[in-house]
């Protein structure tokens, strides 16, 4: 590990690369800009690889430099190998290297693919960066060019309002998070003096034990408000349904699988911080969001959206697992997440690219038979994120989090929270599957569709073998997982699953699960049946309630009517005030300085230049009617000098007297 | 007396010599009445005991410059003044009272001087060996002044008087 | 010698106002340059009387500016009528009011 850690900055210095030359290639040059990409990603993955084999023995090793000084202080940055980060990078990079090979099937018929290939490049490179960094400083360099890319990336297509309009949204709102992260990191080193985590004992992670820094919750909920942003958690998650107007592959790889999870990967890597009333906050938070978001995801209609709403649900019940049960219950449900979630996309992505752009469930239907891998592909997909017990990841995640909340001593609501969450969850998934996949066809598009290319399918199944396989490793008959980050060993014992505290809730979940799947499967089939589909059966049964969901309780509404509003109102005062009494005050300043000009111009031609000439016009004039006495005339200058000889003669004889 | 009678007659030789000079019609005439007058002067400077200066006198302003006088009233005939009209300047008018106020201070401040009536002390000897050699060593360097003087004017005199090669002054035609 | 001094001075202002006033009053060049003489002449006799009248008769500084003075108003002179030729010979004129081209 120590020696493979200097060398561990090429993960993300690849996808960069390849992100700058790709920003100089022609648009003509597709295949050289997604070889590039892929190439890159390529060697991240195998680096990864080997980084992830030499973690095994437990440790960490952190490599630092200085980036610059200035007068005494220097600003470390550095990056740190260890457990959590390692399986961060092999997440990261393989999903990242699947979906840019789906991306050369579903874009290939953009004009910008190249354009595509070079933002997704530096996309990858950031969130690899982010991953190793081991100075909140770099961490926060990482997290800004990550949603740098995200704004580039959601505004692809950005001759589209609607995609130009939600790139924005989503960069402002994470920005107000951010706020409050920046406050967090300036707090954190005005109290440690580092920004390191790891720095041989003097890192700001590591000052917590031997009389070093108490645990501090201002520090922590300030730096939990930069994952509320950047995780959309309530109440900053509004930018996350407006960011699917970005091309397919860009929702599931930045929106579902990476991005999203960078800030449940933050309040993993600074849980030293995290004091136990922090904790409680990041727990509350998350499971209401966990319900929030689901239940909106019940009356929604985009195929998309639905997805959307779901990956808020499941980073709320990633952040309640990491309030209740610690670093690995959160991340074992990340890393499950982001596979399902990634391959529940790119599903998506396949059929709308059958459909020819169609995303409304409702003019969807019948594609079982039309597009039998996809379908294959999203069962697997819907049953991991539903839970679907023993062979499904996300059944053990789940579990792991739902057993470590019934376990919570401060309160049992969010176990509650997170059992009807998992209840919506499977009802609004069989309620989109039927609609999209079972049943007639509503529309021609859908009518017509056919399987994708192999470009695009061969990605989907290898992120479902990895959605079956992945829950393996977390299962608590072998807590690999658990153990692989916390540094112990995990011995396979199936006795376990039947252990007495685990048990009831395991049989709890699942029979709750397939309720939902029934009930939702009974409602939707028989209206997926229906070639017209106007009405959803629960619009019919409750209008108000659906209407309710389907806004997504009116929370874009209530923002625009007061936050951006009073946002307007403020911008428009500081408009008049700056043109009015700023630009006023200017005005009158450059009136005066013109005044005085003109005056001093006036003065200067008319008193200076006036009187100069005057003087000189008189002794000009002067001269000139003197030298008419110069006549030429011998005579009279010898008259003149008689005259003077006599005034002299006079002067000298009798001017004494 | 027979001083006074000598000098009366000197005196007056001159002054209507000058006299006559400045009113004669006739250039010719007035050249030679100056130089009747340069004379009588000379005559008065032999009554002085000035011998030497009385004949450089007659050398000099009767015999060169009188001459002189005369070429070049003979040279410059050719605009002479019309049976008839007017010899005088314009302005003359102004001329003679400015003279007669010349005339006036002078005799005014003669009249008022204290030495007027002044006699010589004594007989004065001026002999040319003691004007030699005064000229050699008290006055040597004026000497030589006016010979570079005289020397300047002899040029002067000739290149002003040169006649202009004949294209120029066919130009003045 | 038994005339006063006052009597040649008085000759000499006379000598010199007709000088003058000869020269001011006639309108040739050639006059003016003879009412010039005459007041030259006009001022050797000053010299000449004050020398002979006054103390320290044996030092000849009298005499000697007369004769210096004599020389000069030669040179004088030649240079003059020289001059006068010239402007002749230009201008075919040696009338004074005529020849005014050197105006201010």
């Amino acid at each position: 590990m120590e020696s493979l850690v200097k060398y561990v900055w090429i993960i993300p210095a690849a996808p960069l690369l390849a992100a700058g030359v790709g920003a100089l290639l022609p648009a003509g040059r597709r295949r050289l800009g997604a070889g590039l990409a892929i190439g890159a990603m390529g060697v991240s993955f195998l680096l990864s690889c080997a980084a992830f084999f030499t973690t095994l023995h437990p440790g960490r090793a952190a490599c630092n430099f200085r980036w610059f000084e200035f007068g005494d202080t220097a600003v470390p940055l550095g990056w740190v190998l260890d457990p959590l980060g390692a399986i961060m990078l092999l997440m990261v990079s393989l999903v990242s290297l699947v979906i840019f090979v789906y991306s050369v099937g579903y874009m290939a018929k953009d004009g910008n693919f190249t354009r595509f290939f070079c933002f997704m490049a530096l996309f990858a490179a950031a969130m690899l960066g982010l991953v190793i960094a081991n100075s909140l400083l770099l961490f926060f360099i990482c997290w800004e060019l990550v949603g740098l890319a995200s704004y580039l990336l959601i505004g692809f297509w950005f001759q589209k309002p609607s995609a130009a309009a939600a790139a924005k949204k989503a960069f402002i709102v994470t920005r107000i998070g951010d706020l409050g992260l920046f406050l967090g990191m300036l707090w954190l080193y005005a109290r440690t003096g580092t920004l390191l985590f790891y720095d041989g004992g003097h890192g700001c992670l590591e000052q917590l034990g031997a009389g070093g820094l108490a645990a501090s919750t201002g520090i922590s909920l300030l730096i939990f408000c930069g994952a509320v942003g950047k995780s959309g958690q309530i109440p900053l998650h509004v930018w996350l349904p407006d960011a699917m107007e970005g091309p397919t592959p860009v929702s599931a790889l930045i929106h579902a699988a990476t991005m999203v999870a960078a800030g449940v990967f933050l309040i993993a890597r600074v849980y030293p911080l995290m004091s136990a009333e922090s904790l409680e906050v990041v727990t509350w938070v998350g499971a209401l969001t966990a319900v929030f978001a689901a239940s909106i995801a019940v009356a929604q209609n985009d195929i998309k959206r639905i997805l959307a709403y779901s990956t808020i649900s499941q980073l709320g019940y990633m952040m309640m697992g990491l309030g209740v049960g610690g670093v690995a219950v959160g991340m074992f449900h990340l890393i499950t997440h982001a596979f399902f979630k990634a391959l529940l996309f790119l599903g998506a992505g396949s059929v709308i690219h059958s459909c020819q752009d169609e995303q409304d469930i409702r003019k969807m239907g019948g594609l079982r038979k039309l597009m039998p891998l996809t379908f294959a592909t999203y069962a697997v997909g819907m049953m991991a994120l539903c839970g679907v017990p023993l062979f499904f990841s996300g059944f053990w995640s789940k579990e792991a989090i739902l057993d470590a909340a019934h376990h919570w001593r401060v309160s049992q609501a969010p176990f509650y929270l997170g059992l009807i969450g998992a209840f919506l969850t499977a009802f609004y998934m069989t309620r989109q599957v039927c609609g999209v996949f079972f049943g007639t066809p509503a529309s021609a598009e859908s009518g017509h569709a056919h399987e994708s290319p192999p470009v695009m399918t061969v990605p989907l199944a290898i992120l479902a073998c990895l959605a079956v396989v992945a829950g393996f490793f977390g299962t608590p008959a072998w807590p690999w997982f658990q153990s692989y980050l916390e540094g112990g060993r995990a011995a396979l014992d199936l006795s376990k699953i039947a252990a007495a505290h685990q048990l009831p809730i395991l049989l709890l979940s699942t029979t709750l699960v397939f309720a939902a799947i029934l009930l939702s499967g009974w409602i939707y089939l028989k209206a997926a049946a229906r070639t017209s589909r106007e009405m959803d059966p629960l619009e019919a049964a409750q209008p108000a309630v659906f209407a309710c969901l389907n806004r997504k309780f009116f929370i874009d509404e209530i923002y625009d009517a007061t936050v951006v509003r009073l946002t307007a109102v403020f911008a428009s005062v500081s408009d008049w005030l700056d043109r009015a009494v700023w630009g006023g005050l200017v005005r009158a300043v450059s009136w005066l300085a013109l005044a005085l000009a003109r005056l001093d111009r006036a003065v200067d031609e008319e008193v200076v230049n006036g009187g100069f000439d005057a003087c000189t016009e008189t002794v000009r004039g002067s001269g000139e009617w003197v030298s008419r006495l110069q006549n030429g005339q011998v005579q009279r200058y010898l008259r003149i000098i008689g005259l003077a000889f006599c005034a002299l003669l006079v002067l000298l004889l009798w001017g004494s007297q | 007396m027979l001083n006074e009678i000598i000098f009366l007659l000197c005196a007056s030789l001159t002054l209507a010599g000058a006299v006559a000079a400045m009113m004669l019609r006739n250039l010719v005439h007035c050249a030679l009445c100056a130089a009747g007058a340069f004379a009588g002067l000379a005559a008065l400077y032999l009554q002085l005991d000035a011998q030497f200066v009385g004949l450089a006198q007659l050398l000099i302003y009767v015999g060169a410059i009188a001459i002189l006088i005369v070429f070049t009233i003979m040279l410059t005939r050719g605009d002479e003044v019309r049976p008839g009209a007017s010899i005088a300047s314009p302005l003359w008018w102004v001329g003679l009272p400015v003279g007669a106020l010349v005339l006036a201070c002078l005799v005014g401040a003669i009249m008022a001087s204290p030495s007027l009536l002044r006699l010589p002390a004594g007989a004065v000897h001026a002999p040319v060996r003691k004007i030699g050699e005064a000229l050699m060593n008290r006055y040597v360097m004026p000497l030589q002044a006016v010979g570079l003087l005289l020397t300047a004017a002899l040029l002067g005199a000739v290149a002003i008087g040169l006649r202009e090669p004949r294209d120029a002054e066919s130009k003045t035609q | 010698m038994t005339t006063p001094l006052a009597n040649y001075l008085i000759v000499a202002a006379l000598l010199f106002s007709v000088g003058l006033a000869g020269a001011l009053a006639r309108r040739n060049a050639v006059l003016v340059l003879i009412g010039l003489e005459l007041m030259l002449n006009a001022a050797n006799l000053n010299f000449i009387a004050f020398w002979r009248f006054g103390p320290h008769a044996e030092r000849l500084a009298g005499l000697m500016f007369v004769i210096f003075s004599i020389a000069v108003a030669a040179a004088e002179v030649a240079v003059g009528l020289a001059l006068v030729i010239a402007v002749y010979r230009h201008r075919r004129t040696a009338q004074l009011d005529r020849l005014d081209s050197l105006k201010g």
